[in-house]
């Protein structure tokens, strides 16, 4: 077992997307023509937390989909393994909206560098803007967070581990010193 | 070239005596230690009682080939063989199709009158005897049973015979005609030779390109039935009784044709029959594991208890010899896909290493069992001189190591050609040296053997290594 | 864990029936690609693909064509027209040319049994049997077993029966091979000449009369009868083929409720399946269709980038 270092519990992490929520809405003045995309796995889950907290927060619905963007990786040749592809769920026109891209760990961008490639291939959105709960550093694309839970500084051989009660049983977010299988 | 053992290096070209080797000659009925000695290319004596010692053998130095530990038995006889020439000499030839034969311990061949031109009249038979001066084994040619093997007239099979056919065929393809069948009994009785029957029913064979069963049914390929053969062997058998004659049926592959035969046999029919190496071997499951384009031949590989079958006939007598169908193929023609390749394989230089593997160790023949259908068996269907240690007879010998366990490499061969499905197979029980009247024939002097005629060399192809990747299951 | 561990797809015997809903799961996911705006996904950008199809076949190519296109591979035909050329002859050559060019899949269709994996022993890339002689179609039998999961949510425990020439039939053999994989039961029927010897070895039920094949079945695939088969002998008509064999609306009643209709096509009208039949309600011959292009994506997608040599 490895050793993990707790960064959020559950309560946390609820205060955590509930701040993350008001802030969209703050800075978009509402909801109107919002939508909210998450990246598979748990960025799915999460997209659908937050788009409930944005419906309920302006009383209207805000639609959600989910997007899996193993088609669109940029290591297809290298990677030999073919991982299960989950659902591309997105049952919405995008266009002239503004997405709001959810992820649970922005660490090198290229995973989200990928999922907006996929996004314009749906539509052309008025704007993209990218709500992660972690961003653990380490760039390796010119890509930024526009609504950031928490920032967690890492070294590369440490790894975030984001829990979700609906995968997890549990609502967490750890960090631990040794490396663990690429997700 | 395999490396020379010590022995091989001092090996007398022309020996005294054959010495500490276990004699089996079935012909004889003889199966124990003897020395054989040699004068003038003859066989001069057979000695049983007084043997010489390790010391007396070593006196006679460099005329005494030392056969400790090996079986000393009369040259194998191989009554189907396709020598190519004239018309395909690149891929064999009398020369080398011969050396092949050495080195499978043969030292008599009859040859397929299938050439281009076929040997259907006398200049084509004196041709192949002309070539055959220069060849590593007697040289037996069959000449056709008609003109142009198109199976329509008979040809001139007194010419053959008196020109030196030893048996008419029309090997490659049989006479569908059945009337044609029965005039060549009736004619060939005149000359006391047997007809050789290639047993397919063309019609039933058509467009096949293995056994029909369920292999064939899984790959989805075109299927030649059994009865393709069976149906031809019934029918001859039935001319035989009708018409009289002799009959041989060429590389017998079915457990049906086989019990044809063996109930003719009951009847004192005049028919024989021989089976190839590979028939008795491989199965037809082998081409679903590899397509590999040297499994087509003609008969097909058949089924396992086709296989069992034949086996049974080799021990209770109903097979009288063992015959390769050495059947060789260029390169460009064999390796392609399955159903683009031509039929046969080549198999001088593996029989014996096959026999002695799958017959022998498993247990189904006898050492002296196995000898007999390479020797005694063969040389009695033709009415061959051969086959036999027989003093005053030209000593056609052949010395083997039971127990040696060697890698078949059919680029290593002798053979020009390559089209062997058994290469890379591991086999116990090799030809060591092979005499023809009295002379080391094989291992061969040297590479290059210059001959009247012009050096007929083999350049060595080399196979680039192919993985021989198994199918996944 | 590699799913689905092989670099080439040579046929359905032999894969497990995990391997097979692999496929199935993977190819779900590429039919949703199909119904996006843009119907591209880059995933096989920079990759060349050959499709080299000896037997002339339209629709199979077109399909393995829209598949490799919508995976942004760049595609290259070789359609080599099978009158002036020696058998044999051409393949080799084609081979070393493929060798050299440095091609990273073959797809090929071939009139001879075991071309593609003679393929696999003289090529470095993966190769793909588009249907070699009446051996196999393997991805013609993936993309059936997809129409028909599709429609009932399993495969095991349906009762499928194979109707026509069994005898020549690729689509037979892998579908035989993918359904029993995925624990269904089958049953072929054709007439006597055209049921290929020890079929029952295979773990199929072998029948001559229509009307008892039929019985309780849930899904009918009927194969297209050639022409040549009477030509060359094998069938004395095709009307007498019809009356004992075709499927009609009147044989329908003997199937189960909810029944499937499926076909490979291209249909012969009026010889193996009416046209009131083939454009009913509950034949799913346009599906397949659909379901193909999605079947073949998610077989490139699968075998692309594999380095080791398993074969499937």
């Amino acid at each position: 077992m490895q050793k993990e270092t707790p960064v959020l519990d559950e309560r946390q992490l609820g205060r955590v997307l509930a701040r993350i929520s008001h802030e969209i809405s703050e800075r978009n003045a509402g909801a109107k023509n919002l939508v909210v995309v998450g990246i598979q796995t748990r960025g799915a889950h999460l997209a659908r937390r937050m788009a409930k907290l944005l419906s309920e927060l302006e009383g209207l619905k805000v639609p959600v989909g989910e997007m899996d963007i193993t088609f669109y990786r940029d290591d297809i040749e290298t990677r030999p393994d073919r991982p299960v592809v989950k659902k591309t769920h997105i049952p919405f026109s995008i266009d002239e909206k503004i997405v709001i891209l959810v992820d649970d760990v922005l660490f090198t961008g290229r995973t989200v560098r990928a999922a907006l490639d996929e996004l314009i291939d749906f539509g052309r959105p008025r704007a993209v803007q990218l709500a992660v709960l972690v961003d653990r550093g380490h760039r390796e694309l010119p890509i930024r967070a526009d609504y950031v839970g928490k920032n967690i500084p890492t070294s590369q051989s440490q790894e975030v581990i984001v829990r979700v009660k609906e995968a997890d049983r549990q609502d967490s977010v750890s960090l631990t010193d040794k490396k663990r299988a690429r997700r | 070239m395999p490396k020379k053992s010590k022995k091989e290096e001092a090996l007398p070209r022309t020996p005294a005596v054959i010495a500490g080797g276990r004699i089996i000659d079935p012909a004889s009925g003889i199966d124990r230690p003897g020395d054989v000695y040699l004068e003038d290319g003859k066989i001069a004596r057979l000695e049983f009682s007084k043997l010489l010692s390790k010391k007396s053998i070593q006196s006679f130095g460099s005329k005494a080939l030392d056969a400790s530990g090996l079986v000393v038995s009369p040259g194998f006889i191989d009554l189907h063989v396709h020598l190519r020439e004239p018309g395909r000499e690149d891929e064999e030839t009398i020369v080398s199709g011969t050396k092949a034969a050495a080195a499978g311990g043969f030292t008599s061949v009859c040859c397929m009158p299938n050439t281009d031109p076929p040997l259907d009249n006398q200049e084509n038979i004196r041709f192949v005897l002309e070539q055959a001066r220069f060849a590593y084994a007697r040289v037996y040619p069959t000449g056709c049973i008609t003109q142009g093997r198109k199976g329509e007239k008979i040809a001139e099979i007194g010419d053959l015979y008196s020109a030196g056919a030893v048996a008419v065929t029309d090997d490659g393809s049989p006479v569908m005609d059945a009337s044609v069948m029965r005039l060549a009994f009736e004619y060939s009785k005149m000359f006391g030779i047997p007809v050789v029957q290639h047993a397919e029913d063309m019609s039933l064979s058509h467009g096949g390109l293995m056994h029909e069963g369920f292999v064939s049914t899984v790959l989805g390929m075109r299927g030649i039935p059994a009865a393709a053969e069976e149906v031809i062997v019934a029918r001859d058998l039935k001319l035989l009784e009708s018409f009289g004659g002799r009959l041989h049926v060429a590389h017998l592959s079915t457990a049906g044709a086989l019990e044809l035969v063996r109930e003719a046999k009951k009847k004192k029919l005049p028919v024989t029959c021989e089976v190839t190496p590979h028939h008795l071997t491989l199965t037809d499951e082998e081409i679903k594991k590899s397509f590999n384009p040297n499994l087509r031949v003609n008969p097909p590989v058949r089924s396992k208890k086709d296989v069992e079958a034949l086996r049974e006939g080799l021990i209770d007598g109903t097979i009288d010899a063992i015959a390769t169908d050495h059947a060789p193929h260029s390169r460009e023609e064999k390796e392609v896909e399955f159903d683009a390749a031509p039929n046969g394989m080549i198999g001088l230089e593996t029989a014996f290493g096959i026999v002695m593997t799958e017959l022998v160790a498993k247990g189904y023949l006898s050492l002296a069992q196995a000898v007999e259908k390479l020797t005694a068996g063969p040389a009695k269907v033709f009415g061959l001189p051969g086959g036999q240690l027989k003093v005053g007879r030209p000593a056609d010998i052949t010395i083997f190591d039971p127990g040696q366990s060697w890698t078949y490499r059919a680029s290593e061969g002798f053979s020009k050609s390559i089209n062997s499905p058994f290469d890379g197979w591991s086999f116990k029980g090799k030809v060591v040296s092979t005499l023809l009247n009295g002379k080391v024939v094989y291992p061969f002097e040297s590479k290059l053997e210059v001959t009247p005629l012009g050096p007929q060399d083999k350049i060595k192809l080399q196979v680039a290594g192919k993985k021989t990747s198994k199918r996944k299951k | 864990m590699k799913k689905f561990p092989y670099k080439h797809l040579l046929g359905l015997e032999g894969l497990t029936r995990e391997e097979i809903e692999f496929v199935l799961d993977t190819a779900v996911t590429f039919k949703e690609v199909l119904e996006r705006p843009i119907k591209k996904v880059p995933t096989l950008r920079g990759l060349t693909i050959v499709n080299l199809f000896y037997e002339a076949s339209t629709r199979t190519r077109i399909s393995f064509e829209l598949a490799q296109k919508r995976l942004s591979a760049d595609t290259v035909n070789f359609t080599p027209s099978s009158s002036s050329v020696k058998k044999g002859e051409t393949l080799r050559d084609t081979v070393r040319n493929l060798e050299a060019m440095k091609i990273d899949m073959v797809v090929v269709r071939h009139a001879s049994s075991g071309v593609p994996y003679f393929l696999t022993q003289c090529l470095e890339s993966s190769i793909i049997n588009a249907g070699d002689g009446a051996h196999e179609h393997p991805t013609q039998g993936l993309l059936d077993l997809y129409t028909i999961r599709e429609k009932y949510g399993k495969v095991e425990g349906l009762r499928v029966v194979i109707v026509g020439d069994i005898k020549h039939s690729r689509v037979a053999r892998s579908n035989i091979w993918g359904l029993k994989a995925m624990g269904a039961s089958v049953a072929v029927c054709g007439p006597s000449t055209l049921l290929p010897v020890e079929m029952e070895k295979m773990g199929v039920e072998v029948y001559t009369d229509l009307n008892k094949a039929l019985w309780g079945a849930d899904v009918v695939n009927v194969l297209r009868l050639q022409l040549e088969r009477m030509e060359r002998g094998f069938l004395p008509t095709l009307r007498e083929y019809s009356r004992l064999f075709g499927i009609t609306k009147e044989r329908l009643a003997l199937l189960n409720k909810n029944y499937t209709i499926m076909h490979p096509g291209p249909i012969n009208r009026g010889v193996e399946i009416t046209p009131e039949v083939a454009d009913s309600p509950e034949s799913v011959i346009l599906a397949q269709v659909t379901n193909g292009v999605a079947v073949r994506m998610a077989v490139l997608y699968l075998l692309s980038g594999q380095q080791e040599e398993a074969v499937a």
